[in-house]
């Protein structure tokens, strides 16, 4: 919480202005009640009119002034805020691009943007209702202090009890109730996630019955822990209204003992109920920041300045030995390539082989996407034009070169149908697009950046056989370097100089497409079942 | 996208819930009782103080008041949590069994996903709704009605005030909320595209730093970052315009009532008790109301949740009692065509399978080969054409006691959040330990069963997290080893297995297959040598090819 104080320092006087009229507002409010209860019971002992004028303008003033305080208030706070958040929309972008932390899944990822938009919630929803609270308990305890220092003293014990006492206990009753809830909410996501996902396996050995029962057991067990729980967590709203009430009261019978004039009895005790009701906002306040806890402390994390990416010995890409943790399995073990210029090396094997690590560690060993890169697993297709998507390798390339790369990958013919053509928004990960396209974009992207070694990661995947078949043939006949083929389609690789079939790691065979399927073994195997399905006809058994 | 604050499809489906309904209904006629008590009794009190007396009974009255007032917003939110309670359990309840009733077929693809997360986190939405505005609602009805009735005793004047003033709030709450809607729609597009900017940019960020460029994208962040702010205070102008004038509203109807009366007590034609008790239930008027429009943005989430589950409608499947007695000696497939929304699966197929025969399925991807399968596990039903078994149609037995007979690996079998045990016995849940632990031998997942921390008792994750696909195809094995069941149905069980275990899937698969009746879609030649014949499916035909082994 403190990180995100110090990201706000620059727009302190923003934050601090919108908790300012966020206490004007309040105070207007409490104000209003007191002024307009001083108005008639000032105007019941019948004096002359002028003694009322000055209230009479106060009531009205005060109860426009209100709608405005509060507009302006919400409007200043929201700009501070969103200035706020922009600054860590940047830093914790900033951070996640030069960490090392490259391994976060996608769901992680979007999680960081949620847990940033926490941020929000914090200012708007805690802080500032907070320093409003502040604000008024203060201002109120001081004005009625003026008038009788007992009366003021009963005054500040409601507004602590209402602003600290029952947010504290508001705290510990939804941790309480999240951590005995939390745990059978997720359990029955699990089981709503059993049940449809898994609805074909259920249905087929006949057991959707038995773990139908189990979920709507289950969520008559969360259903009758939630409804026990809210018997105490609503006991706290009960009480605030029973404090703000009981607080007025005492206020009222404490200035009457005093001896404080009956109008500003009056004025004190509608005013109290006022006060208080600020403070109780506080309880909301409190449940938020609770749930607020846990984002916030990631998105913390991701504000502090990156630590430096570890030292990584330099690749020998004649050996490559890769492990992701020091002491789990090698996930590549030793495995040797030769990447002369105008080199073309398939790498093959079953999944979880080691093929993407592979690529991940030339990529490492070239320093630079210039040096080494292209196609990598996961290609992510961004929310803008097809001109920019392009551009991202090669910021300066020319429209010429953009066609050239298309017409490799074969995507030239849609865009010159597109009535935007480069400025074709691509939607949302390529939304827009069919997955072919999708899949000729991300490759043509590959080709424009034009590396001394290009890496590409199934490059054909989701196109069908004929079209594969064309443009990996296509691609490899364009790139000027080393091109390094991950691909589980074998069809393709009878031209390249050399495949290496990994299993588990190691190099499990290498040799050209003919020698290999001359030998006994899994890419033999492969590709005979790959034929055999493509053709439709057997090849004579083995 | 409108709502209406209350659907009343929910008393129908969760009659449990009109009890709770009728208790809110109640508490919000006793809230405004309370209401109207604590404003009198605190009027007779400040009354009181103001001729220098301290009214006792006044006093005791107003604390009582505060205090039966304190315990109906207790009751309220216990009541209305209750009944998010009620109506979650409900529809939960009421998701899953549509989805079990209406079969696999129906919930495939990205309907799993949604009811998946409706039923899980989705309807939690609804506890926002239910205790944060339904109760206000309530309250907005009886509040308003109960301080006018008590105005008009007192001061009708100053209830005539309220009375016209009061419609603004929900009048201009409509008007506005309708154009910041149409201001908010024009500005949508821009806004989702710049508030989508930086999950875009995150999750692309492995990709940026494939290509070397994240570095440079931070000053891109922060300027799409910026012009989201830009973009979204323009809008938000507008949108708080709607609050303030709400504010506004309901402010100055206090200034309203209060300064009259005041210039009327000068002139002393009214108490001062009377003119303190219109000051006091005035702003009690417009409260509930304002709290409603309020919250309403927050509770829609949980409305859209409730319409979504609402609207899938629960269907009682007829139900099928045909049986076929003995071992099934033939199932023959007579012109089925089987017709998706979109594509035709199968077009006239007819195919005999005898009992004791093996036969492979070939042909590309997707050409029809599950869809053969999923046929006779009675998850696709024949456009046009019959299965039948033993002479009986498929469409007329009872579907459970069908699928007794059969065991099923699919091309990715699901592994449940249980453990590893209940996976495998899952279509024999009495099955023992022994058993349980034959079918790991035979299935060649005891390497796998002992590197587990505990054993066969290790509870894998949400979706088999934990296992990697070729050990789950060979979970899938187990199961179907377990079941013991006399036809088995193969979906390409070796595909997707590391090079170390295919050998041993391929032996377990042998062992399986052996003295059953069997239907494997096949790649590798392999599994293929175990098939009396093989036949090949392209583009929804069936062709038999010559036998290989007969």
């Amino acid at each position: 919480m403190t990180t995100v104080l110090r990201l706000a320092r620059p727009y302190l006087g923003r934050l601090v202005g919108a908790g300012l009229l966020a206490a004007g507002t309040e105070i207007a409010g409490v104000a209003l009640m007191a002024t307009a209860t001083w108005l008639l019971m000032t105007a019941a002992g019948q004096p002359p009119i002028s003694a009322l004028t000055v209230a009479i303008v106060s009531v009205r003033a005060l109860a426009i002034g209100r709608g405005v305080l509060r507009y302006t208030e919400r409007l200043t706070g929201h700009d501070a805020v969103l200035r706020i958040l922009t600054d860590v929309r940047a830093r914790v972008f900033a951070t996640l691009a030069t960490s090392r932390r490259a391994a976060r899944s996608g769901d992680a990822l979007s999680r960081v943007v949620s847990d940033v938009d926490s941020v929000q919630d914090l200012l708007l929803r805690v802080l500032v209702p907070g320093a409003a609270a502040a604000a008024v308990s203060v201002l109120a305890v001081g004005g009625a202090a003026l008038v009788s220092p007992a009366a003021a003293t009963a005054l500040a014990v409601g507004l602590l009890v209402a602003g600290i006492g029952l947010p504290a206990a508001a705290t510990a009753l939804t941790r309480r109730t999240a951590e005995r809830v939390a745990p059978l909410r997720g359990a029955l996501a699990n089981d709503a996630v059993d049940l449809t996902h898994g609805a074909a396996d259920l249905a087929a050995y006949g057991a959707t019955g038995a773990a139908l029962d189990a979920a709507r057991r289950r969520a008559g067990e969360l259903a009758r822990l939630e409804r026990r729980l809210a018997t105490a967590g609503w006991a706290v709203d009960g009480v605030g209204v029973l404090v703000s009430g009981a607080t007025a009261g005492a206020v009222a019978a404490v200035a009457l003992a005093a001896g404080v004039d009956g109008v500003l009895v009056g004025v004190l005790a509608v005013g109290t109920l006022a006060a208080v009701e600020t403070c109780l906002a506080l309880v909301a306040a409190a449940r938020q920041l609770t749930e607020l806890r846990a984002p916030l402390a990631r998105v913390t994390s991701l504000l502090e300045p990156a630590s430096p990416a570890p030292a990584s010995s330099p690749v020998d890409i004649s050996d490559i030995t890769v492990r992701y943790r020091p002491d789990g399995p090698p996930a590549l073990d030793g495995v040797g390539v030769e990447l002369p210029p105008g080199r073309r090396l398939g790498v093959v094997g079953p999944s979880g082989a080691g093929k993407s690590t592979l690529l991940a560690a030339l990529a490492e060993w070239g320093g630079s996407p210039r040096e080494v890169g292209g196609l990598l697993a996961e290609a992510h297709v961004f929310h803008a034009t097809v001109r920019e998507n392009l551009l991202l390798g090669r910021p300066d390339g020319t429209d010429d070169d953009l066609a050239a790369a298309c017409a490799v990958a074969g995507l030239l013919d849609w865009v010159r149908e597109q009535p935007d053509g480069w400025d074709t928004v691509v939607g949302e990960d390529g939304g827009q697009l069919s997955g072919g396209q999708r899949q000729r974009l991300a490759l043509a992207r590959a080709v424009l950046l034009d590396p001394a070694v290009l890496l590409l990661d199934e490059p054909t995947e989701g196109l069908d056989p004929a079209a594969a078949d064309a443009v990996l043939a296509g691609v490899l006949g364009a790139a000027r370097g080393a091109v390094v083929l991950v691909t589980h389609r074998l069809r393709g690789l009878e031209g390249v100089d050399e495949v290496i079939v990994l299993d588990a790691g190691r190099v499990a065979a290498r040799g050209t497409h003919a020698e290999l399927v001359e030998a006994p073994g899994w890419y033999r195997d492969q590709w005979l079942a790959q034929e055999a399905a493509e053709r439709g006809y057997l090849v004579a058994r083995p | 996208m409108r709502r209406r604050p209350f659907d009343p499809r929910l008393l129908r489906r969760v009659p449990a819930t009109r009890r709770q309904f009728a208790a809110l209904g109640f508490l919000g006629v006793a809230a405004a009782v309370v209401v109207i008590a604590q404003a009198t009794t605190l009027a007779a009190l400040l009354a009181g103080a103001a001729g220098g007396r301290l009214d006792r009974a006044a006093l005791a009255g107003f604390v009582a008041a505060v205090a039966a007032r304190a315990g109906v917003v207790w009751a309220q939110g216990v009541v209305a949590a209750r009944a998010a309670a009620t109506v979650k359990a409900a529809l939960r309840g009421e998701l899953l069994t549509a989805v079990g009733q209406r079969g696999p077929q129906w919930v495939a693809g990205q309907r799993a996903g949604e009811i998946a997360t409706l039923a899980g986190r989705g309807l939690d939405a609804l506890d926002a709704y239910f205790t944060g505005y339904l109760p206000q609602l309530v309250l907005g009805v009886t509040v308003p009605v109960a301080v006018l009735g008590r105005m008009v005793l007192a001061d009708w004047s100053s209830a005539l005030i309220v009375a016209v003033t009061l419609p603004l709030i929900p009048i201009f709450g409509a008007l506005l909320g309708w154009h910041t809607e149409a201001a908010t729609k024009r500005q949508w597009r821009r806004l989702s595209m710049l508030g989508g900017h930086f999950l875009d940019m995150v999750s692309g960020l492995p990709t940026l730093r494939a290509f070397g460029r994240e570095k440079a994208q931070v000053d891109v962040v922060r300027r799409m970052a910026d012009e989201h702010r830009v973009a979204t205070m323009r809008t938000l102008r507008i949108a708080f315009l709607s609050g303030m004038v709400l504010e506004l509203v309901a402010t100055l109807s206090v200034a309203l009532v209060a300064v009259p009366i005041g210039l009327r007590l000068l002139a002393g034609g009214v108490a001062l008790q009377t003119a303190l008790l219109v000051l006091l239930l005035a702003p009690e008027a417009y409260l509930p109301l304002r709290a409603a429009g309020a919250r309403f943005h927050a509770s829609m989430e949980g409305l859209t949740a409730l319409d979504a589950a609402l609207s899938l409608s629960t269907v009682e499947a007829p139900r099928r009692t045909g049986v076929v007695p003995g071992p099934v000696r033939e199932i023959r497939l007579e012109s089925v065509t089987v017709e998706y929304e979109r594509t035709v699966a199968l077009r006239d197929v007819s195919l005999t399978i005898r009992a004791g025969e093996r036969v492979a399925i070939i042909g590309p991807s997707g050409a029809g080969k599950s869809t053969l399968l999923g046929l006779l596990l009675g998850f696709v039903q024949p456009t046009a054409g019959r299965v039948l078994v033993d002479g009986v149609d498929l469409a007329t037995l009872d579907l459970d006691a069908w699928r007794q007979r059969l065991a099923w690996v699919p091309q990715r079998a699901h592994l449940f959040a249980a453990s590893l045990a209940d996976n495998i016995r899952l279509g024999a849940p009495g099955a023992s330990g022994e058993a349980v632990r034959m079918a790991v031998k035979a299935a060649a997942l005891d390497e796998v069963v002992e590197a587990l921390p505990d054993g066969l008792e290790t509870v894998l994750g949400e979706r088999g997290h934990g296992l990697s696909s070729g050990q789950r195809q060979r979970v899938a094995l187990a199961r179907a080893f377990v079941r013991d069941a006399p036809i088995l149905l193969l979906d390409e069980p070796t595909a997707r297995l590391d090079g170390g275990s295919e050998a041993a899937v391929l032996d377990a698969t042998r062992r399986l297959v052996a003295g059953r009746t069997a239907l494997m879609v096949a790649h590798r030649p392999a599994l293929l040598a175990e098939a009396d014949r093989v036949i090949r499916v392209t583009d929804g035909r069936v062709v038999s090819l010559a036998g290989t082994a007969a």
